[in-house]
């Protein structure tokens, strides 16, 4: 069902170097897809299929350690394919065939030998619709530890209070943390939903449209709270609010009917986007 | 079709009735539930409550003494007017307990205050009025005033003695019977071994000599019981009745006396909530048509736990795999097909591969290999509350799955996929996860199946139930619950009451009184469940679940 990452193109180094296209591609075009020192992860000509229907077509992109990679598109251009195929939840769904690699720290996610329960405890993640679990605030942060085998009171005290402070929520439920997780307004169940993404201390966070549900002022709340985790993480977000992805990415890749379009520094394809669909998509031509 | 449009008025019309048609076919449900409640509230509740004693004169001489039990009207064409039941009790003396009155017939109708009822152990009831207290051939009180008062005391102490008696014969003499059982099968089993001869012996030699203790220790209280027994018996009271039948009763084997003429309101409500009482906590009497019906709710509600304890884990593990493991296609379709058939299959056939499988299959395979000693006398291959219990857990166990898929079905993809994307197995995701968010709803399919098993009577008349059961499945001799043990159950105590019993008058307010117990126990039991489902759900309240 899956596709494997053993196939001659899982070599280091993306663009330009390898076999030439010969179409037009992102991948092949420095100006289009610039070249990254040290990425923690590599997208390399990634290929994905929900049975007969091709949903991304070769994407290449390399994402850099401790900044913030934003994904743009019209809805339907497969941004968010593309992130969930970086903890590998497309698993899940039936008939989906995926072919190229993705490397994490330069090991294949696809490889068969992942093991995909620490690769996802490596690669947290937060969804568009807040999914906390039906229990207590403690226990939705404890979760991620407590599936580990890890159930010493004094480490999951200690991880609880890190991991919401992390989150900018500890102020807001340290007098509550045994009340359930529903009980929390919209945005702080979202910044709990980060809190017990970062409880099990990942190196990479995946954000799915985090704030499409938010109002402006948790929105707010909640970017400003990744400019505070790009110190210590490494975040991929996906968005329709092209001025979220300006304001808080530094660097976002454009998808548009499962092709990687532009990629390159957030500041660049804002300002100067080299490509004309870029262009007419975030002066909102089309989309 | 002719194209006039309808007109706006004739749409909101039909709105407007569509909208009162419905709310009416809920009303008419609501009535039909509480007339349907009422009725055996009304009959059921009034059961207990104590008329006052009439005392007839009839036109031809005959004097009757008697409650009026129910009135009717005679049809025109038969003269007319209004005929009345009067239960006259008396069984002993005239052979019934009720006798019909045309009202016409009746030249004189008073309530004398002396007049008293005796409830007694055997015979029913006693109409009549007090001569005398004696004991054996010594008078301690003549005449209808003295007696009353000189009965009292004295009827409290034999009622004492009889709890001694019962406490005698159910436990010291009970225990002495279990223990000489118990050799007797360490006997024959010492035989179906057949160890050497001389070993034998000796193992033999032991056994009779402690089968000999026994039997000593069983000789000594069975000396005291009927000692025991005697005293109980050694005054009597003579009586008599209206027709002036005299008839000498053991103060041991009443029950209660009354003089209901003389009782306020108060005494009254007492007599009643004692009655209520003994009917919820007493053992029943005379073939189940007085007394209190204890061992049939105890062995409804004993038999629905045991069974509840067995479909949860059955079928929330099946639903769980239909609805989070296996591939859903054809096959699955069938499955659950199948599954939703099964819970219109006949009860009956339930009772029937209950009987097959469990009783003679499983529990005859247990007898063979752990109690041979018994045999032929079964102890597992016959019906019993655990076969029963399972037999009515298989019956119920669509209602748990369909209700669990339904649960697992509504928590949200989303949740499931947080937890697999902070590293959980899948097995870890659906058990800590997906099963509590689900729990209200399975909770609410426990629900139901208890509510079915408990008004399940069919399946069970061949897999355990009885008529009578000489004790409870549950006791103080080891192992406590005995899982072999047949027992009562309030769905067949209607029935049997209602129509298998041999004074179908005296107990037809019975069948109202054992139903209305039947949705009291039912009710209570589902109220826990429910407050369980409801703290669960306030757990998680907020939840999209």
């Amino acid at each position: 069902m899956l596709g494997t990452g053993t196939d001659p193109l899982s070599q280091p180094r993306l663009a330009g170097a390898t076999a030439p296209e010969p179409e037009r591609s992102a991948a092949d075009d420095p100006a289009l897809n610039p070249h990254i020192e040290k990425p923690i992860l590599e997208i390399d000509r990634l290929s994905l299929w929900y049975g007969a229907k091709q949903a991304l077509n070769r994407i290449t992109l390399a994402i850099p350690e401790r900044q913030i990679t934003a994904f743009i598109g019209p809805s339907g251009c497969g941004k968010s394919t593309l992130l969930r195929c970086i903890n590998r939840l497309n698993d899940l769904i039936d008939e989906v065939r995926i072919e190229g690699a993705i490397r994490f720290e330069g090991l294949d996610v696809f490889d068969p030998r992942t093991e995909i329960n620490s690769l996802r405890k490596r690669v947290g993640m937060v969804f568009q619709k807040s999914n906390p679990f039906p229990k207590s605030i403690y226990e939705n942060v404890a979760y991620g530890l407590r599936i580990q085998g890890i159930n010493r009171k004094s480490l999951l005290d200690d991880t609880v209070e890190r991991a919401l402070r992390g989150a900018a929520l500890w102020d807001e439920v340290k007098d509550r943390l045994r009340e359930s997780a529903l009980s929390l307004s919209g945005g702080q169940q979202q910044r709990l939903c980060i809190a017990r993404a970062i409880s099990v201390e990942p190196d990479v966070i995946l954000l799915d449209e985090p704030c499409s549900a938010l109002d402006p002022i948790a929105t707010a709340k909640i970017e400003e709270l990744m400019e505070d985790l790009k110190k210590q993480y490494t975040l991929v977000i996906v968005t329709h609010n092209m001025q979220q992805a300006s304001r808080v990415s530094d660097y976002t890749a454009f998808l548009y009917l499962g092709e990687l379009i532009e990629y390159g520094s957030t500041g660049k394809l804002f300002v100067t986007p080299r490509k004309k669909q870029t262009e007419d998509y975030i002066t909102g031509r089309f989309g | 079709m002719a194209a006039k449009p309808t007109s706006q008025k004739q749409r909101d019309f039909l709105g407007v009735s569509m909208t009162a048609l419905c709310g009416g076919a809920l009303a008419l449900n609501l009535l039909l539930i509480l007339a349907l409640l009422g009725l055996i509230g009304f009959y059921g509740g009034r059961f207990f409550w104590q008329k006052d004693i009439e005392a007839l004169e009839l036109a031809d001489g005959r004097r009757l003494v008697g409650e009026v039990h129910a009135v009717e009207a005679i049809p025109a064409t038969q003269g007319g007017g209004e005929r009345f039941q009067l239960r006259v009790g008396n069984r002993d003396l005239t052979g019934a307990d009720f006798v019909w009155i045309d009202e016409s017939a009746v030249t004189a109708r008073t309530w004398p205050a002396d007049v008293v009822l005796l409830e007694r152990l055997e015979w029913g009831n006693f109409y009549g009025r007090l001569v005398e207290l004696r004991r054996g051939d010594q008078v301690l009180a003549n005449g209808s005033a003295p007696v009353w008062k000189a009965f009292g005391p004295l009827h409290r102490e034999k009622v004492a003695l009889r709890e001694r008696i019962r406490d005698l014969e159910k436990g010291a003499i009970g225990d002495v019977n279990l223990a000489i059982e118990k050799l007797r099968l360490a006997a024959r089993r010492l035989e179906l071994e057949g160890p050497p001869a001389e070993a034998r012996a000796r193992r033999q030699a032991e056994i009779d000599r402690r089968t000999a203790e026994r039997q000593a220790e069983y000789d000594a209280l069975a000396a005291s019981l009927f000692a025991l027994r005697d005293e109980l018996v050694l005054e009597t009271i003579l009586v008599e009745s209206a027709d002036g039948r005299r008839k000498e009763i053991p103060v041991g084997a009443i029950v209660r006396a009354l003089r209901p003429n003389e009782m306020g309101t108060l005494a009254k409500a007492g007599l009643y909530l004692g009655r209520i009482w003994e009917f919820v906590a007493d053992d029943p009497r005379e073939s189940n048509t007085e007394g209190g019906i204890f061992p049939a709710i105890f062995g409804t509600v004993m038999m629905v736990f045991l069974m509840a304890f067995a479909v949860v884990p059955f079928g929330v593990l099946a639903a769980l795999y239909l609805r989070e493991y296996a591939k859903q296609g054809l096959l699955v379709r069938i499955v659950r097909i199948a599954v939703n058939n099964l819970a219109g299959v006949p009860s009956i056939v339930f009772g029937i591969f209950g009987l097959g499988f469990f009783v003679y299959t499983i529990g005859g395979t247990i007898d063979q290999l752990f109690y041979p000693e018994a045999l032929p006398t079964p102890t597992y291959g016959t019906g019993g509350i655990l076969w029963a219990a399972l037999t009515l857990a298989l019956l119920t166990v669509p209602v748990v799955i369909v209700a669990t898929e339904e649960g697992l079905a509504a928590v949200p993809r989303v949740v499931r996929e947080g937890s697999l994307a902070l590293g959980a197995t899948k097995w870890e995701t659906t058990w800590k996860v997906v099963v509590p968010a689900a729990a209200p709803g399975i909770l609410t399919g426990v629900i139901l199946a208890m509510a079915r098993a408990a008004g399940e009577v069919a399946p069970l008349m061949i897999v355990g139930m009885v008529k009578l059961a000489p004790t409870l499945p549950m006791d103080l001799d080891a192992p406590f619950i005995h899982f072999e043990r047949k027992f009562m159950h309030l769905g067949f105590h209607i029935y049997d009451v209602g129509f298998q019993s041999p004074n179908v008058d005296a107990t037809k307010p019975l069948v109202f009184a054992t139903a209305l117990l039947l949705i009291v126990v039912v009710t209570a039991m589902n109220l826990v469940a429910i407050s369980i489902r409801n703290r669960l759900r306030r757990r998680y309240a907020g939840s999209a679940v």
